[in-house]
């Protein structure tokens, strides 16, 4: 009994590391073939369009409310402090530092990170891949390099929309509804914000712009060839990114606190 | 060929907005300035003490913010803090022999210049200092000095009480 329990723990335990394993070595494939992919940049942008530009309405909808419900919780708890002025500060810092980056990752998981894992694992299952090793042409090269730059690239952009748009949809609680002066808002927010805060936003959205996009190509490019295995690569892509992120983002701000 | 037209477009526009969300999150969130060619002429005061004013922060009159601090110093010739304001070209009627003053919004808030006019006939132009000034007030000096004057009253007490009995 304990003895086949101990044996299932370190089989899972040998199934998690080579699965770590099989990340780093497709990540470093990734790196050796980046400055040939930089080259063909028409695919990029075409990817870009997909992951980024086809993700803004989405994107921005959600910091709106974001920052409208930041701006709404925020004026409740300053209210009792009477200290509501401190309200632009608080949505900015919050927006930049932490919202911004980690909802816009996961919105990009769900929205851009499933389409591609479906998109390479669809490939896979109807043998598009095998095709064209067929005909001498890397798959990864290919298909799977523009897929993730085109990931990389869009993810600090978006998540500079989304803190943009946040900030304005917390001004229009705070200012426009509630009454906090908009004076104070902007000029107490400027005070307090400083240069390194925006780019730590900017940091941390490159780091999990790599990895939704890791995450999402490696489960497409490695699902199992049927239809079941398409569905379960689109989850675990979710799943391991969502897990991911909120993962990294701890570690990310332990370091650059 | 007209699709990957509409798709560079997209794209463009896509990255378009997003630099420029970015350049708005590093230009007007932050107290960075890049001198976007706002109007205005500039002030010049000196403060013995600054407390916590930093750059950006409102210059106001009776409440009405007027303009902002744009830079603040220290100016080793007269050994003290000296504070540049930008104000807006519509209060260019600021007597000359106005005072400045630093004051705090709120018990939390943060600190803003007050300007109280003066009687004098002529205005206030691009690059003058102001001659009054008055500190901000910090916190603990406020402190220490109320509780140095009653240690002194304490001390000043005790002998009295000794003599009565």
């Amino acid at each position: 009994m304990l003895t086949s329990l101990t044996r299932e723990l370190l089989q899972s335990l040998r199934t998690a590391l080579e699965a770590l394993g099989a990340y780093a070595l497709f990540g470093a494939r990734l790196v050796v073939e980046l400055p040939r992919a930089l080259l063909r940049f028409g695919l990029i942008v075409e990817q870009m369009h997909n992951a980024g530009a086809l993700s803004l309405v989405i994107i921005m909808l959600s910091g709106l409310f974001v920052g409208m419900v930041l701006g709404l919780q925020g004026f409740d708890l300053l209210e009792r402090f009477g200290s509501e002025e401190s309200l632009g500060t608080a949505a900015a810092l919050g927006l930049l530092k932490e919202l911004g980056p980690v909802i816009t990752a996961l919105l990009f998981a769900g929205r851009a990170g499933t389409a591609l894992a479906s998109e390479l694992g669809l490939m896979r299952a109807t043998d598009q891949l095998a095709a064209m090793e067929m005909m001498a042409v890397d798959p990864v090269r290919r298909v799977v390099m523009p897929r993730f730059l085109g990931g990389v690239l869009s993810m600090p952009l978006l998540a500079a929309i989304f803190s943009m748009i946040g900030i304005f949809g917390a001004q229009l609680v705070g200012v426009q509804l509630m009454g906090v002066d908009s004076g104070q808002f902007w000029s107490q927010m400027r005070s307090a914000v400083e240069f390194g805060d925006v780019m730590e936003g900017v940091v941390k959205s490159c780091v999990f712009g790599v990895a939704c996009s890791l995450i999402a190509v490696y489960e497409g490019y490695h699902s199992v060839p049927t239809a079941e295995g398409v569905g379960r690569a689109t989850t675990r892509t979710v799943v391991i990114s969502s897990v991911v992120v909120l993962l990294l983002d701890y570690m990310l701000t332990a370091v650059m606190l | 060929m007209r699709q990957t037209r509409a798709i560079e477009l997209g794209t463009g526009l896509f990255v378009l907005l997003g630099f420029s969300a970015l350049f708005f999150l590093v230009t007007q969130i932050t107290n960075r300035e890049f001198g976007l060619g706002d109007g205005g002429y500039q002030l010049l005061a000196a403060f013995e003490q600054v407390g916590g004013l930093k750059a950006g922060a409102p210059v106001s009159m009776s409440g009405v913010t007027i303009g902002h601090v744009e830079g603040i110093e220290y100016d080793f010739d007269e050994y003290k803090a000296r504070v540049t304001m930008r104000i807006d070209n519509r209060f260019d009627r600021i007597p000359d022999d106005s005072d400045a003053g630093i004051f705090t919004a709120g018990l939390l808030g943060g600190q803003y210049i007050g300007i109280g006019p003066g009687g004098s006939e002529t205005f206030l132009a691009e690059g003058d200092q102001m001659q009054f000034t008055q500190s901000a007030i910090v916190l603990e000096n406020l402190i220490s000095k109320f509780l140095f004057s009653k240690a002194a009253e304490q001390q000043a007490d005790p002998p009295a009480e000794e003599s009565t009995p």
